[in-house]
């Protein structure tokens, strides 16, 4: 493999605390690595910032759901096609773009890792093929945990062990990456038609509630120690006073301490933030709870959370809080998707236009911004849009701008059709904090490759890790002049570098990479109950057998990277 | 000795059944038996086993003969086909696995063809329908553990889809519905008697074509508003009582075919329906599936829409992806002569185009790719037998609730037979060389 030198960039890196001095940055065999040969090449990148590849811990960007939104969406592709060219397949689409161009995309933003948030475990066959198609990036998926029949029947007598040997079986049988639970129980009373609306709604039928289920699967998650935490989408998402039952599940974490191997400080990852730090009583008096929320999380240090930015554009919702879609559909009027999943979970697809003239619309803008400069701690906050939900992942250069420069807030603050009513409703005209690249680089790389327990691998520039560097346009020397100089700079690489190839240069791609899928291979001591109860589950309510259950073979995962954990002793 | 093979796929229809068991000789080369299959599936496993099967590609003659060819010399003649077109069509994909739908994508990027697959003459005006008003469904599994109330309009799954009763919607005993058949009520929605119609709790025998009226009625009923005396040939009173027990339910689903997708109104039939399973959704939880025929074709739809952003008439003869059924569909593109090139795969369309569309087939440049004898292969300039997918060789499938299912290889397809993967791939070298793509 070829070796690099990238010379006088300058370099942020939270992973070895340097915040833009100018280093040079060696790669050799798919490594960062202290010095290479002379025979290296050399890449110049004298003032430009050099930092490690992104790395997405919440996207929505493989699988049936988001599938069904490209199938039923055919006017998100006007305007947005890609015709073949040199290494690029062709593509199309702009909230819900064709899985080649995702991989392209990311890849031009400096993206080397991307976690798909929700993967229905009976389908983790096409999510797997999804991802095989996505190159360049490393990614990883979640299964969703929080509406499962084992876990719901488990967990009704708190039974970790029986709970944490079932997890561990889905993870390996879906080739999955972490816990991930929607709308813990409300998706399985959408079964029915129902709902749970608070962390002590009882699901009908198992008679459990969310909050029972929130903490069983974060105890069975530390029982395995697992590379990532639970990771939450809570319940009662979007309505306006919701930022209660927000604080009341992540009071289920207290008192609990991360156990793992991979350096993970945190117990629960709250993930889109800003869908959960709404107050008032109606779309009328709705306001921001950003500082309720972000307070307590700042407080708490068993918390990590992103953030959900609104970009303000048309884009497509798609989440397993199958009960929400519905309400959504109600809101707008647009065409409403549904799939339940027999025993597992359901999901909803309804496209959205979040419109800069509708004030609901802004001050959800408003909060996503909130949230991510009233935490205190950069290394446990990551900027995400939700990706399609708030907004596509191709506008995260816009994010990151907005964060960037309180100016570029302002201008989007005055062209805003209810500026006052986001002032009045939102704290967002008080805040003058703007991100640095060095806190940029916390919260989109070290950040959330630490919580993915991926601190040893990605996320960073220290000798040993994966080479993923990307080299953005922007001298840090030099001031801003206009905000959107950041825009543009990130949203195209000046090169970018993964595992050690160049994948993008000038913002074009020249390579397709090595694309590998991350998951997570428990080895779990043997549970005669749980073998049995699988079995049972099969023989009588499924609607496939168990030996066609599991994503097997080279055409689902033929680049797997499998993280090790080892339970057995626990 | 013999082997018994168990939770093998059958590769005939959406239903896509995973428990059937397959007896096959000692050296895996004979099949010798199938169990737990459909009178169909059944078939379709033992025909591979025909001693009249094509085993080589035959290349038609000039006096109208074929000449038997190899594979090597068919990837060749595919290859050049595709490359001197300007405007190829490659239609089928519904009886293969997702692994070769996806190098055929791959071969109609660099051929720049327009794709289609049997979506074109059977649910794509559902998908037509979905890309309007959205689609509130589930998975079978769904159906089976918790749905109450059974509908079946403009379809007969006794013959079509002959495992689907028994596994999914009307016999299993699920976690909710621990009665079986006795739990459920079955409304039938058919201008004939067929052989589901019979086991109906209730029969709407319909006028035929009249199904826009009668889903619209129901949405009138369930709002409690005026209906007239007569819809469609069913009186109100029936009406009424009908919506009241599909109200009633605690989980109900439309299970809908071909009698509403293709016949009068079409895809404003599926809109009518999409909209009635939305209404319903305001009473109670209600869910609606297409019944979908081929055992892929909601594999070949979901691996176009992945790859190019649509589930099927796709035209890529920009170098990008274009949608337009009615002018990006198969029949329509080969009506109007457009199409110099034809390429079949896992499909007969000489079986179910309209004769117009198939001399068009004809007249053009053609290869056909299937392991049967088929009127498509017979109008084809070149016939590649290849291995049954789902009994010769294994790949990823999709259920008609799009629920996806790897099909497993049970016997060894016949010496020296190419799977559609291998020849599509050998096709797909060959074009780049010629098109000079990397």
């Amino acid at each position: 493999m070829s070796e690099y030198i990238i010379k006088n960039g300058h370099v942020f890196d939270p992973v070895q605390g340097i915040k833009g001095d100018k280093k040079d940055i060696c790669i050799k065999d798919g490594k960062i690595v202290d010095k290479v040969g002379s025979s290296a090449k050399v890449i110049d990148a004298k003032d430009k910032t050099v930092m490690a590849g992104a790395v997405e811990i919440h996207a929505h960007v493989a699988g049936p759901k988001v599938n069904l939104g490209r199938i039923y969406r055919p006017e998100d592709k006007l305007f947005s096609c890609t015709p073949t060219k040199g290494k690029e397949r062709m593509g199309g689409g702009a909230s819900i773009p064709t899985t080649f161009k995702t991989g392209y995309e990311y890849a031009k933003m400096g993206f080397a890792v991307a976690m798909e948030a929700a993967m229905p475990p009976l389908f983790s066959r096409h999510v797997h093929e999804e991802i095989r198609d996505t190159p360049i990036i490393d990614e990883g998926a979640f299964p969703v945990f929080g509406n499962n029949w084992f876990v719901l029947e488990y967990l009704k007598n708190h039974e970790i062990e029986n709970t944490a040997a079932y997890c561990a079986w889905l993870l390996n049988v879906t080739k999955g990456y972490a816990l991930k639970v929607v709308n813990p129980g409300g998706t399985e009373a959408w079964g029915w038609g129902l709902n749970c609306l608070t962390v002590n709604d009882p699901v009908p039928y198992f008679d459990i509630t969310p909050a029972e289920i929130v903490k069983g699967l974060i105890e069975a998650n530390e029982y395995l120690g697992l590379p990532h935490s639970m990771h939450i989408h809570p319940n009662n998402l979007g309505n306006p006073g919701c930022y209660e039952t927000t604080l009341d599940t992540m009071k289920l974490a207290e008192g609990i301490k991360a156990k793992n191997k991979f350096g993970r400080e945190q117990v629960l990852h709250l993930t889109h933030t800003q869908f959960h730090s709404y107050g008032g009583t109606n779309w009328g008096d709705f306001e921001s709870k950003a500082k309720e929320v972000t307070d307590y999380v700042n407080k708490n240090k068993n918390i990590t959370i992103d953030t959900g930015n609104v970009t303000l554009d048309e884009t497509t919702t798609m989440t397993a809080d199958g009960p929400f879609e519905h309400h959504l559909t109600g809101l707008n009027h647009l065409k409403w998707a549904n799939v339940d999943v027999e025993l597992e979970t359901a999901a909803g697809v309804v496209p959205y236009i979040y419109s800069p003239s509708i004030s609901v619309c802004a001050i959800q803008w408003a909060i996503g911004l909130e949230i991510a400069l009233m935490m205190k701690d950069p290394m446990r906050c990551y900027i995400t849009t939700d990706h399609p939900n708030a907004g596509p992942f191709t506008r995260y250069p816009r994010v990151y701008k907005w964060l960037m420069s309180e100016k570029a807030r302002k201008q989007q603050i005055e062209s805003f059709k209810h500026k006052d009513k986001v002032l009045s409703q939102t704290a967002i005209g008080t805040l003058d904090r703007e991100i640095s690249l060095y806190e940029l680089a916390q919260m989109t790389r070290a950040g959330p490759a630490k919580s993915l327990g991926l601190a040893a691998m990605c996320g960073g520039l220290k000798p040993g890790m994966d080479a993923d560097v990307a080299i953005y346009n922007i001298n840090p020397d030099k001031p801003v002049a206009n905000p959107d100089d950041i825009e543009k700079a990130f949203s195209r690489c000046a090169a970018f570098f993964k595992s050690g190839v160049q994948v993008v240069n000038n913002g074009e791609i020249v390579s397709n990479g090595n694309k590998r899928t991350l998951w997570v291979n428990v080895k779990a001591k043997e549970n005669p109950q749980v073998a049995r109860d699988i079995n049972e589950k099969f023989v009588k309510y499924y609607s496939i057998t168990q030996a066609n259950y599991e994503a097997l073979g080279h055409h689902f995962v033929p680049n797997p990277y499998a993280i090790e954990v080892d339970a057995t002793q626990v | 000795m013999t082997k018994v093979i168990t939770d093998v796929i059958c590769p005939f229809c959406g239903t896509l059944c995973d428990d059937v068991e397959v007896t096959v000789s000692d050296d895996g080369k004979k099949l010798l038996e199938v169990a737990n299959a459909c009178v169909i599936g059944t078939e379709k496993f033992l025909h591979s086993q025909s001693s009249d099967r094509v085993t080589k590609p035959r290349l038609r003659q000039e006096d109208g003969s074929w000449k038997d060819i190899s594979y090597e010399e068919a990837a060749d003649y595919t290859a050049k086909l595709l490359a001197k077109a300007r405007k190829p069509l490659m239609y089928g994909w519904s009886s293969t696995n997702c692994e070769a739908q996806c190098v055929g994508n791959e071969i109609a990027e660099v051929a720049k063809a327009c794709c289609d697959n049997t979506a074109a003459v059977c649910h794509g005006t559902t998908l037509i329908a979905v890309q309007d008003i959205g689609l509130p469904s589930c998975t079978l599994g769904e159906v089976k553990n918790r749905a109450d109330r059974i509908i079946f309009w403009g379809c007969n799954p006794a013959h079509a889809h002959p495992r689907h009763m028994s596994r999914y919607s009307i016999f299993p005993r699920g976690f909710f519905t621990g009665k079986g058949q006795m739990s459920r009520k079955l409304v039938v929605v058919d201008p004939r008697c067929t052989d589901t119609a019979k086991m109906a709790d209730v029969h709407l025998q319909i006028e035929q074509g009249r199904d826009y009226e009668l889903l619209d009625a129901f949405r009138v009923a369930l709002k409690g508003e005026w209906l007239p005396d007569v819809v469609a040939g069913i009186h109100a009173e029936k009406i009424r009582e009908v919506a009241d027990i599909l109200k009633s339910g605690r989980f109900g689903i439309i299970f809908f075919g071909m009698g509403v997708t293709q016949s009068l109104s079409k895809n404003h039939n599926i809109d009518a329906a999409i909209a009635l399973t939305k209404d319903l959704n305001e009473h109670t939880k209600y869910s609606i599936m297409p019944m979908r025929g081929h055992y892929n074709v909601t594999g070949s739809g979901e691996v176009f829409a992945w790859q190019f952003g649509f589930p099927y008439s796709v035209d890529l003869t920009r170098g990008f992806a274009r949608y337009n059924p009615g002018d990006s569909s198969s029949i329509d593109l080969l009506l109007r002569g457009e199409i110099d090139a034809m390429f079949t795969i896992g499909s007969d369309p000489g079986a179910h185009f309209p004769i117009s569309a198939v001399k068009q087939i004809a007249k053009v440049d053609s290869v056909c790719i299937d392991p049967h004898m088929t009127p498509t292969s017979g109008v084809s300039k070149l016939h590649v037998p290849v291995a049954f997918n789902g009994v010769e060789t294994g790949g990823n499938c999709y259920r008609m609730d799009n629920v996806p299912i790897d099909c497993r290889k049970v016997v060894e397809p016949p010496e020296g037979m190419k799977t559609d993967l291998e020849f599509l791939t050998m096709v797909c070298d060959r074009l780049k060389k010629l098109k000079g793509v990397a």
